[in-house]
């Protein structure tokens, strides 16, 4: 039998420590689907995604009822659909709506994939593929869309990091009446991991099976409760808490992955570590660093904590799954978690700021609001110094920024629901435009040449 | 299959009735009760065989929220797996 501490943890974190699995992405390869014309290759796609998830949403529905806990968002990520429409790249579009029918019609929340991969160099394909981005982003509801532009074993491709700046405004540009809400759904990494289940960096990697289950697990409020009941411990003794915290949430999330990989008829993939906050108040990984002792997210200190976090929750979840992948650690998206608003609204932290924890943390600079004249190359420039970190200190990095058309600092955009809100963050006004324009390739650090 | 039941609340006269002649009318069997008065809190936890209901796990669950509300109680009902993974190495 059960002993009750036990169980009403359980049932305390649920209720009222916002503990959920986020998400439960069936990666799915689109690979077999290619035939010679785009028309039969979309049909082929849509096809595939429709049957291969049909059941995901009942199946995630049932689980959340069987074992009591909330699954957040039911989720689709397809092979780099750049490689997918390589002969073809002037119809990616055509993709773009096969992919985003079939999510609307299984019922998912997002669809991730509208991707390409171009850390080393940028095939004629590739650039038209990604010229498509706007207008696909613009012109569907639920495709996600990703860019991977270095790693550490190639370096950083700065012809593509120059694009991205370029691609980024004109996403928001061609959803300006949606306060560039194109942005939220596009990520440009290093280092990009191919079993992400977390959007909307998600992408099926072509090394991995035909379909595949990752689940990502969250859980900062359970990590916040867990501190706050030990205020006086000092921070070896708070680094215990957070792995045991975390091997609890992580338990959960192998038990939700193997049993949902089971009843989809699916591989198990791998369980995604990840602190994941919403806005919703309680839920929010920088009020964990804050229980730690600071004042605000932000302040001196912040990044050491963060570092601690990050580095407790792989410990714990390590042990408690058997797969392990995807970005597995704390995410910092600022217009998504009530600490990182309420901090940049009062002027408390910056885009420096957020620069340096994205070295010790997953992933990136994340749901940053910019004001709409932020120019290309400054956002190419912005790109360039995370993959840089990324590249350097081998993990990925990445960023999500959105220039909202026609608001400046001071001002704020609001995505509403999990996207939440964010005020407009100042950048630099000195100019990287030579550098940008130099283009060329960064090459690989040095102790990428492992062999 | 095992579930657990949890019954939170406050204290009033015939809760463990009600809940178990639900549980007798759905074909679930109890195998283990423990409750106890935390704060004035009622506290229950069961240990049930589903091996014989008449309902699937998920709407079992769903009807024990709706009981829980009529009685002004907590209920759940929850494959005992979750707890197993998340309270045992």
């Amino acid at each position: 039998m059960f002993n009750y501490s036990d169980v009403l943890e359980t049932i305390d974190m649920v209720e009222r420590e916002h503990l959920d699995i986020r998400t439960i992405t069936m990666g799915i390869s689109l690979l077999p689907c290619i035939r010679e014309s785009a028309e039969s290759t979309a049909k082929r796609v849509y096809d595939k995604v429709c049957s291969k998830a049909e059941n995901i949403v009942k199946v995630a529905d049932e689980l959340s009822k069987e074992y009591g806990i909330p699954i957040v968002n039911k989720r689709v990520s397809v092979t780099p659909v750049s490689l997918i429409c390589a002969a073809f790249p002037q119809k990616a579009p055509l993709l773009a709506k096969a992919l985003d029918d079939a999510a609307k019609v299984v019922g998912i929340d997002f669809l991730g994939g509208y991707s390409a991969l171009v850390h080393k160099g940028t095939a004629d394909y590739e650039k038209q593929f990604i010229m498509s981005i706007p207008e696909a982003l613009a012109s569907t509801q639920k495709l996600c869309s990703s860019v991977n532009i270095g790693s550490s074993k190639s370096g950083i491709n700065m012809d593509a990091v120059a694009l991205m700046g370029d691609i980024i405004r004109q996403t928001a540009s061609a959803t300006a009446d949606k306060d560039g809400f194109g942005c939220a759904k596009l990520v440009v990494f290093c280092n990009a991991v191919e079993d992400n289940p977390f959007m909307a960096g998600a992408f099926h990697g072509v090394g991995e099976g035909d379909t595949v289950i990752n689940v990502g697990v969250s859980g900062p409020g359970v990590v916040q409760h867990a501190i706050e009941a030990i205020p006086e411990a000092n921070l070896t003794d708070l680094s215990e808490m957070i792995k045991r915290t975390a091997f609890k949430i992580t338990r959960a999330g192998q038990l939700i992955a193997k049993e949902a990989a089971t009843r989809l008829n699916a591989q198990f993939g791998i369980v995604d570590l990840s602190l994941a906050p919403t806005p919703a108040r309680g839920d929010s990984v920088a009020q964990i660093l804050e229980e730690m002792g600071l004042e605000s997210v932000g302040t001196h200190g912040t990044t050491a904590c963060l570092a601690m976090l990050n580095d407790a929750v792989k410990k714990g979840g390590v042990m408690a799954s058997s797969r392990v992948g995807g970005l597995s650690g704390a995410f910092i998206p600022v217009s998504e978690d009530i600490g990182m608003i309420e901090a940049a609204e009062k002027g408390n932290i910056n885009l420096d700021k957020l620069e340096a924890m994205t070295a010790v943390c997953s992933v990136g600079l994340d749901m940053i609001a910019l004001p709409g004249d932020t120019s290309a190359a400054t956002i190419s420039a912005i790109i360039a110094d995370e993959a840089a970190i990324g590249m350097i200190n081998n993990k990925t990095t990445a960023v999500r920024v959105i220039p909202v058309p026609g608001k400046g600092v001071g001002e704020e955009v609001n995505f509403g629901g999990l996207l939440g809100r964010a005020p407009i963050m100042a950048v630099h006004n000195q100019s990287s435009n030579k550098f940008i324009a130099r283009g060329g390739l960064i090459p690989a650090p040095i102790h990428s040449n492992k062999n | 299959m095992r579930a657990v039941v949890t019954v939170i609340g406050k204290d009033k006269t015939g809760i463990i009735a009600k809940v178990s002649t639900f549980l007798s009318e759905k074909g679930v069997n109890i195998l283990d009760i423990s409750q106890t008065i935390l704060q004035e809190y009622f506290a229950m936890i069961m240990l049930v065989d589903l091996s014989n209901s008449k309902e699937k796990l998920a709407a079992l669950a769903d009807e024990c929220g709706v009981m829980g509300e009529k009685i002004g109680m907590s209920i759940h009902l929850q494959h005992e797996d979750i707890f197993n993974a998340m309270h045992s190495v």
